[in-house]
């Protein structure tokens, strides 16, 4: 199967400070994926250089095989991406928006466009600035849909809407994923709604790439293993324990298991998408303190943001 | 037709649950013979669920035989798990009721008469598969 975005060791430097270390990943196409992380992660580095806002300092980036800065009209019409807070152009109407979308894009769908406004209400002769935030967000994300990308970026698309709002994006974004093979990458720090929308993940945190692959193969090996206070070495030597915690007389861990458990000492429980990635994102902080220096996490968001 | 609920907070995966819903119907006597599954567009834009788990849901189904999908149609319903099942369901539940009962009687409450059946429930699937 082909990949819609591939990065090799990719790499941004903003100054001294790395905003995006050696990330090396793959999201194979007709995927809805899940990149998290906390705010800093490199998340919006990570968007920017794949759709050739930003040049990588490292490592290479790829759209469906080429790159989005140096094959541009290979990669641009195959793109979509709704930045951050959705920008529009405030003093637009929403018809004006459809025209600029309509003589800017060679692959634009007028027809679909016009449909969602009206199915989700949104008037044409309103300007885009006097649109609730919800319906702005909306409106982004027609207009992206109506580019007829093969693959969609977004970044933090649901950060400033409210849960019925959330819903009702979530909807619109899901419904042109059907049948279409359209490939979505979305990042968000809400992880709650992600294990219904999304079938692929990125975890990301302090500028690394700490997990990625499908989202039932995730929560398939992840286990919580609980059991009387013991050394972990047993466990470690066959799988990955990715958090670790002792009681008095208890131990409970959070492991990625590579085959069967055996050990009748340990009671195995299923894990929560949600639980698996705050593991991973607090092992970050415990265990590879060495190889995060504090300034430079702090200085990376300072930039990135 | 029916209409599925996601709780994300089940820990059961979303196409799991979806499984479980089409089989409970079906056991239910909700879902018949040739009955059709809402199609996947309907299930997304019901409950804002990624389409790719609603056709794994539906793939698992057809694994089990209990549905087939007509190409250009939608997905129906192959196999009833209702049955003769269905019938002695009214029965069955009468006599849930009188042992309820005698466990109320008996001081238990609710959660004691959970805990109870779940404990036994597993030994005996234990025993079955033993």
């Amino acid at each position: 199967m082909s990949n819609a975005l591939e990065t090799t060791h990719l790499s941004k430097r903003y100054g001294r400070h790395w905003a995006l270390q050696d990330c090396t990943l793959a999201l194979p196409a007709g995927r809805v994926a899940a990149l998290v992380g906390p705010n800093g992660a490199g998340k919006t580095t990570l968007l920017h250089l794949s759709v050739g806002l930003l040049e990588p300092t490292e490592g290479l980036v790829q759209i469906f095989g080429c790159s989005p800065l140096k094959q541009t009209t290979q990669t641009l019409p195959r793109l979509g991406f709704v930045a951050q807070d959705h920008p529009l152009y405030k003093d637009f109407t929403v018809a004006d928006l459809l025209t600029l979308g309509r003589k800017l894009n060679p692959r634009w769908d007028d027809t679909l466009a016009r449909a969602r406004m009206q199915k989700l209400g949104i008037p044409l002769d309103r300007r885009a600035g006097k649109l609730s935030g919800g319906q702005q967000a909306q409106v982004a994300l027609v207009l992206a849909l109506a580019k007829r990308p093969d693959l969609l970026l977004l970044d933090e698309p649901l950060a400033s809407l409210d849960p019925l709002a959330r819903r009702e994006f979530l909807r619109t974004l899901l419904d042109a994923t059907v049948e279409s093979g359209l490939t979505v990458l979305l990042s968000s720090h809400i992880i709650g709604d992600l294990e219904r929308v999304c079938d692929y993940l990125i975890i990301l945190s302090a500028s690394h790439v700490q997990l990625v692959g499908d989202i039932q193969e995730i929560t398939r090996t992840h286990k919580r293993l609980i059991g009387p206070r013991q050394d972990v070495d047993a466990i470690a030597s066959t799988h990955t324990v990715i958090e670790t915690s002792h009681t008095e007389r208890q131990t409970t861990l959070l492991v990625r298991t590579n085959g069967p458990l055996f050990d009748p000492s340990w009671e195995v429980q299923e894990v929560s998408l949600e639980d698996i990635v705050l593991a991973y994102l607090g092992q970050q902080v415990t265990e590879r303190p060495a190889s995060l220096p504090s300034t430079r996490k702090q200085h990376g968001m300072e930039v990135v943001q | 037709m029916i209409e599925f609920h996601l709780d994300t907070h089940s820990g059961v995966a979303p196409y799991l649950q979806i499984v479980q819903q089409v089989k409970q119907a079906l056991r239910l006597g909700l879902l018949d013979v040739n009955d059709q599954l809402p199609t996947v567009r309907e299930v997304v834009a019901q409950i804002a669920i990624n389409p790719n788990t609603v056709l794994k849901a539906y793939r698992e189904l057809e694994r089990e035989g209990l549905v087939t999908s007509r190409p250009g149609q939608g997905t129906f319903v192959q196999r009833t798990l209702a049955g003769a099942s269905l019938a002695s369901q009214a029965t069955l539940r009468r006599s849930l009721v009188r042992w309820l009962h005698s466990a109320y009687e008996a001081g238990l409450d609710s959660e004691s008469v959970l805990a109870l059946f779940m404990s036994t429930f597993q030994d005996t699937q234990k025993e079955e598969t033993a």
